[in-house]
Formats: C-alpha cells, sequence, structure tokens
C-alpha cells in the first residue's frame, strides 16, 4: 500500500468524521484527537471513580435499609462507570494505572462538583438530582460521539444512570413532603449544590480552550452554555414543583429566548476548586491514593498466585 | 508499579438463550476464574447475562484496519450472494 | 420467649452487621474490579437482612417493621457473631473473615431450606444462592493471599490467627435453637460445624495456612454481649433514626 502523507490522512479522517461515520481503535487519528480523547475519556473516569467517595459517605449513615440498598448500588454503578471508561482509554494505548497515578499526583483533573463536601442525608438527595442530572446532561450527547468506543461506554452509563437522578429527587421529594426539618435539610442541600453544579458544565464558551476543536471532531456536541441553559430549564420548574427554593435571586422567565436568565456564577471559585483550593480536593485525591498503596500487595499476591498457578500447569 | 498490574481482558456476554456472546467491554484480572467473576460483578448487574466468555486481550489477533480495502470490499461487488438481487414475480410465494 | 424472633435476629444481625462492615470498602478496594464484587455482597447482605428482619418484626406481632429492629435497638438487642463486627482492618483480615463466615452460612442455608417454616426455607433458597457465590469468591481469595507472595501469605496468616477465637460462637447454641430444632424449623449445629471444620481445613490447606493452636474462644454475641466495635457501628448506622425519630426517609 502506497504511503499516504498525513494531510491526505487527516483529510480522509475529518471526512469520515463529518459524515458520522465512527472512529474504531486501529483506525488512524491525528495524534491530537487521541491524546484530547485520552484526557477527555480519563478525566471522566476519574471522576466516576472520585465521585464515589462524596456519596459512599452516607452508605453506613443511610436511614433506611431501602436508603442504604440503592445508595449502594448507585456508588457501585459509579466503580463500574469508572471502569467502562478506563476500558475505553485503553483502546487507545493508554495504559489504566498510569492514567490513575496521574490522579494521583495531581496531574489528572476530575469533575470539581466532587470536591464539596456531603454534609447531610439531602446531600445524597442533591448530588442524585443535580450532580447526575448535570452528568446525564453532558453524558447523553456523548452517545454520538466520534470514538466508537467512548460512544458505546456512554450508552451504556446513561441506560444505568437514569435510576441515579430518579433516586436523588425521590430523596429530595420526600424531604420537601416531610417536616421542617426535613425541609430545611433539603434546601440547605440545594443551596449548596446549585451553583457547583451549574459549574460542572465547565468554563463559559469564551474561555473554554477546547470546544472549538472538540466540536470539530464532534467529541463534544454542544457547547458549555447550552448545556447550562438547558439544565436551569429543566431544573427549575422540578424545583418549583417539589416547593424548593433555587439560590438564584436573579433567577427569571426570559419569554423571549424561551429559557430562564440567571445570576452570574463566581468562576473565581471554579477556578480555585479545579486548582486544588476545594474544600475536600486534599481528602479525595488521598482516599484514592491510600486505596491504590494499600492494595499493593493485594495486586501483587494475586499475580505471584497466578503465575505459580500456570508454571504448575506447565509442568 | 506497573509490572504488578493484573492483564487485560476482553468480556464476551450471551444476554440469552439463543443469541450469540457479544463483547462487552474490558477489564483486569490476576487470573481466568478471577476475570470470569469480575465481568459477572462489572457487566451483568442487571441481569444482562447468562453465559460469559473471557479472552485475554493479547489473545485476540484482530485485521488491520489498513487492509479493510482489501479485506471487505470485494465483497461489495458480489450482490449475488443477496436474494434481493434475483427477479421473482409477483404472486410467487414463499420464496 | 418467642424462639423463632430471638432465632431470626440473630440470623438477620449476622447479615446487617457483616453488610456494613463490607459497605466500608465501597469506594477504597485493592482494585476497582475488587470494590465491585464487594460492594455486590455487601448488596446481597443487606437484602437478607431486610428479608430476614421483616419477617422476624412479622413473627413477634408487635407491628415492629425491618427498619424498626436494624435501626432502634439497644446495642445488647443486637445478636449477631462477634465475628462479623470485626473491623476490615486490611484486605486480608476482611477476606478472611468473609470466608470463615460463609463456609458456615453455605451449609446453614442448605439446612434451612428444609425448614418447616416455610418463610425461612424461602429466604434459605433465595441467600444459599447468593451465599454459594460469595463463598467462592472469598475462598479464592483467601487462597490466592495464603500462596501469593510471603507478604501475603503472613498478613492472612495474621488474620486468621486473630479471627480464629470468633469462630465457635458461630455453632453457638441455647434453648432457643434446642426448641426449634425440635419443631423441625432449624438443624442439628454438629452437623454445620462438621461441614464448616472440612471446608476451612481444605481450603485453609489450599492456602498454605496453618489453624491456630491457641484454643481459647470468645462469645456472646448470640446473647448481646458484644466487643467494643459494635458500639461504634450502631452509632453510624443509627444517627439519622436517632437524630430525628419517627421521620420518613
Amino acid at each position: 500500500m502506497a504511503e499516504l502523507n498525513i494531510q491526505e490522512l487527516e483529510r480522509r479522517f475529518q471526512e469520515k468524521i463529518d459524515n458520522d461515520i465512527r472512529i474504531e481503535p486501529n483506525d488512524w487519528m491525528p495524534e491530537r484527537y487521541r491524546q484530547t480523547l485520552i484526557r477527555q475519556i480519563s478525566q471522566h473516569a476519574h471522576s466516576e471513580i472520585v465521585g464515589m467517595l462524596p456519596e459512599g459517605n452516607w452508605i453506613t449513615r443511610a436511614p433506611n435499609l431501602r436508603r442504604k440498598a440503592v445508595l449502594l448500588a448507585k456508588v457501585q454503578d459509579e466503580a463500574g462507570h469508572g471502569l467502562y471508561l478506563y476500558s475505553a482509554t485503553e483502546t487507545l494505548g493508554a495504559d489504566r494505572e498510569e492514567t490513575i497515578d496521574d490522579l494521583h499526583s495531581g496531574k489528572a483533573k476530575y469533575s470539581s462538583i466532587f470536591n464539596y463536601p456531603t454534609l447531610s442525608w439531602a446531600d445524597m438527595g442533591a448530588v442524585g438530582w443535580l450532580v447526575d442530572g448535570a452528568a446525564i446532561m453532558n453524558q447523553v450527547p456523548l452517545c454520538r460521539c466520534s470514538y466508537g468506543p467512548y460512544a458505546r461506554a456512554m450508552v451504556r452509563v446513561c441506560k444505568e444512570e437514569s435510576f441515579h437522578q430518579r433516586q436523588g429527587f425521590e430523596i429530595m421529594m420526600k424531604l420537601a413532603a416531610g417536616s421542617e426539618e426535613q425541609k430545611a435539610m433539603a434546601q440547605d442541600a440545594l443551596n449548596r449544590f446549585w451553583w457547583p453544579a451549574l459549574m460542572m458544565f465547565g468554563p463559559p464558551d469564551a474561555d473554554s480552550k477546547h470546544t472549538a476543536q472538540s466540536m470539530a471532531w464532534k467529541i463534544k456536541r454542544n457547547t458549555n452554555d447550552e448545556l447550562r441553559q438547558q439544565m436551569v430549564d429543566i431544573t427549575v420548574p422540578q424545583a418549583e414543583m417539589i416547593g424548593l427554593t433555587i439560590p438564584d435571586p436573579d433567577l427569571k422567565w426570559n419569554e423571549e429566548k424561551g429559557g430562564y436568565d440567571f445570576g452570574e456564577i463566581d468562576w473565581d471559585e471554579f477556578w480555585n476548586v479545579v486548582k486544588g483550593n476545594g474544600p475536600c480536593n486534599k481528602e479525595r485525591v488521598e482516599a484514592r491514593r491510600k486505596a491504590k498503596e494499600n492494595g499493593e500487595w493485594v495486586r501483587e499476591a494475586a499475580n505471584a498466585y497466578a503465575a505459580k498457578q500456570k508454571m504448575k500447569k506447565a509442568s | 508499579m506497573a509490572n504488578n498490574e493484573w492483564p487485560l481482558w476482553e468480556v464476551f456476554i450471551r444476554s440469552k438463550q439463543g443469541l450469540s456472546h457479544k463483547h462487552v467491554g474490558s477489564l483486569r484480572a490476576a487470573d481466568a476464574e478471577m476475570a470470569v467473576e469480575n465481568a459477572r460483578d462489572v457487566y451483568t448487574r442487571r441481569s444482562e447475562g447468562i453465559s460469559i466468555w473471557v479472552v485475554e486481550s493479547n489473545n485476540v489477533h484482530a485485521s488491520h484496519p489498513t487492509e479493510a480495502d482489501s479485506l471487505f470490499e470485494p465483497a461489495h461487488s458480489k450482490v449475488y450472494r443477496h436474494p434481493t438481487f434475483y427477479d421473482v414475480p409477483d404472486g410467487i410465494e414463499h420464496m | 420467649m418467642n424462639t423463632l424472633f430471638e432465632y431470626l435476629v440473630r440470623l438477620g444481625d449476622d447479615s446487617l452487621i457483616l453488610g456494613h462492615r463490607l459497605s466500608e470498602w465501597c469506594g477504597h478496594g485493592p482494585i476497582l474490579e475488587e470494590d465491585i464484587a464487594m460492594t455486590n455482597i455487601a448488596l446481597d447482605l443487606v437484602g437478607q437482612a431486610t428479608s430476614i428482619l421483616k419477617y422476624a418484626g412479622e413473627v413477634e406481632g408487635k407491628g415492629r417493621s425491618e427498619d424498626d429492629i436494624a435501626f432502634l435497638r439497644y446495642e445488647r438487642e443486637y445478636k449477631n457473631a462477634l465475628l462479623v463486627e470485626q473491623p476490615n482492618d486490611d484486605f486480608g483480615v476482611t477476606m478472611m473473615r468473609q470466608f470463615l463466615f460463609d463456609a458456615f452460612r453455605k451449609p446453614l442455608f442448605e439446612q434451612l431450606t428444609q425448614s418447616s417454616d416455610e418463610q425461612l426455607a424461602a429466604i434459605a433458597e433465595k441467600s444459599l444462592k447468593e451465599t454459594k457465590y460469595h463463598l467462592k469468591h472469598s475462598a479464592e481469595w483467601v487462597i490466592r493471599l495464603g500462596d501469593g507472595t510471603d507478604e501475603s501469605h503472613d498478613r492472612v496468616q495474621s488474620a486468621l490467627n486473630d479471627l480464629w477465637r470468633y469462630t465457635d460462637e458461630l455453632f453457638f447454641t441455647d434453648e432457643v435453637d434446642a426448641d426449634l430444632e425440635a419443631k423441625g424449623i432449624i438443624f442439628s449445629s454438629e452437623e454445620l460445624k462438621a461441614s464448616w471444620s472440612e471446608m476451612v481445613k481444605n481450603v485453609l490447606n489450599q492456602a498454605t495456612l496453618t489453624i491456630p493452636d491457641n484454643g481459647w474462644q470468645h462469645d456472646g454475641g448470640r446473647r448481646g454481649l458484644h466487643s467494643e466495635h459494635l458500639g461504634y457501628i450502631l452509632a453510624e448506622l443509627q444517627y439519622m433514626q436517632r437524630a430525628y425519630p419517627g421521620m420518613e426517609w
């Protein structure tokens, strides 16, 4: 086969993308496309895994057996989702444990929402409703992402996550309809999680350095601001329905655009949390690092045993 | 550190009797027994399967995408392998 | 005394407290795949606790739900074996604890599928399927760790040395058991111990581990006398129900 020059390869690649033909692991792809995907998918995987911690906090304190089982199943799903996503990065030639080490060293990022603490049972509701709600909104378009393994992992993740948001909303609904203490607990959780949840869609389009290229490659299908607007428009009526108040004095329906106008997001806070100054950054990464370190001897033992068994079989 | 990593396995699940096993993803495991159990816990949490195959990833041999033209395109011109290639007059049934 | 109620509470508390312990691992497992596996086992145990304590409430006939029983008793009213409340410590201790327990629960549920109490037999039937898998999983890990590296061998041997003293209690019997055995609701604890011993010896042998010769054994759990650990478990388990009494969640 004649060697194609790089421009021709890139042209053919972009043509496939433009025609909505999925890219599969061994297909030729520009190095920057590969690197962008590895960065995005591993960040996504890290978010799932770090995301287990704030909710994991409340498993042993869940108020009844049903809620306990649901929460366990949900946090477990997040481990599963992390795994599906790490699998997708491995198809791009990234090594899972190396990507995880990048998380532990602070080189790799994860969704900054998980650096906020979960302080009450109502936070399990707020996280499910708002954080999973925002995540689903981000993820549904990713099911059509140009990279096949990522898109397929997202299909699976989205299917499984639909229960996550519902269980969160159910918790909030129950609290909002409960005693004064319960209602206050729910409102307090909404107050603390509302703005960080809106930050989950990333910086405003004007400041987002990756958006344009990612959209051209169809890794991303909507801009950050589009998705954020969608989130606000969908969530406000849900809050009203259960009698909770969105903590935004500037929130107002705008008939002309057919959506809500909302207040200024504190991007200074956002960038600080991303940089490591959030309330729980240190604890979250430390917990993950410790889990890996404490598991070292276990993984080593399993390998040693497997090697011994292979030797026995061979002899 | 990296040499303590468990090998990668590809997972195939039969979702119900009568269907073939289908690739669903991958995972890490130290041995085959563990790979099957991990596959059960990772990929069948919602009753997605009744049978599991695992294959160590480095045992999977794949065709190369750059050869796709020569491997698969010749079949495109063999339309006569497909029943729609043939004319059957109206009124003929069960064919 | 309502012996069936008492028995169900013992059975259900084992699942409840071990489920609690295992769920402490969620998010902290030695590798992602095993994190998921341990959570699955924890979920099975919480499910067992739910159905067993629900039935206990019905048998008691005082209108208590499974949640009332699980969350609103005093420490002395919890009847789990001491083994299951022992701290997780490292993965070796957790897996050894799990194995010693699973090796007891599998033949127990096998027996109980024959119970003259239909509901208990049905619970045992479902739980047996789960427990067979738990036992396979924990036994394989004990073997892997025992026959893995020197470090893993030492760790899991020391786990066995520490936990062995809580194993006899699994076969504890008193007038509760005598009464239920006479009614054909439960069966011989000696037979149980015989199959447990065989399984344990076999697996520990494959794992190149040695049963400690210190014969001293602890008990008390079945009568509500626990180690210091249970109080802390209950402080977390009951926190919401105690802080916000009588509310629905």
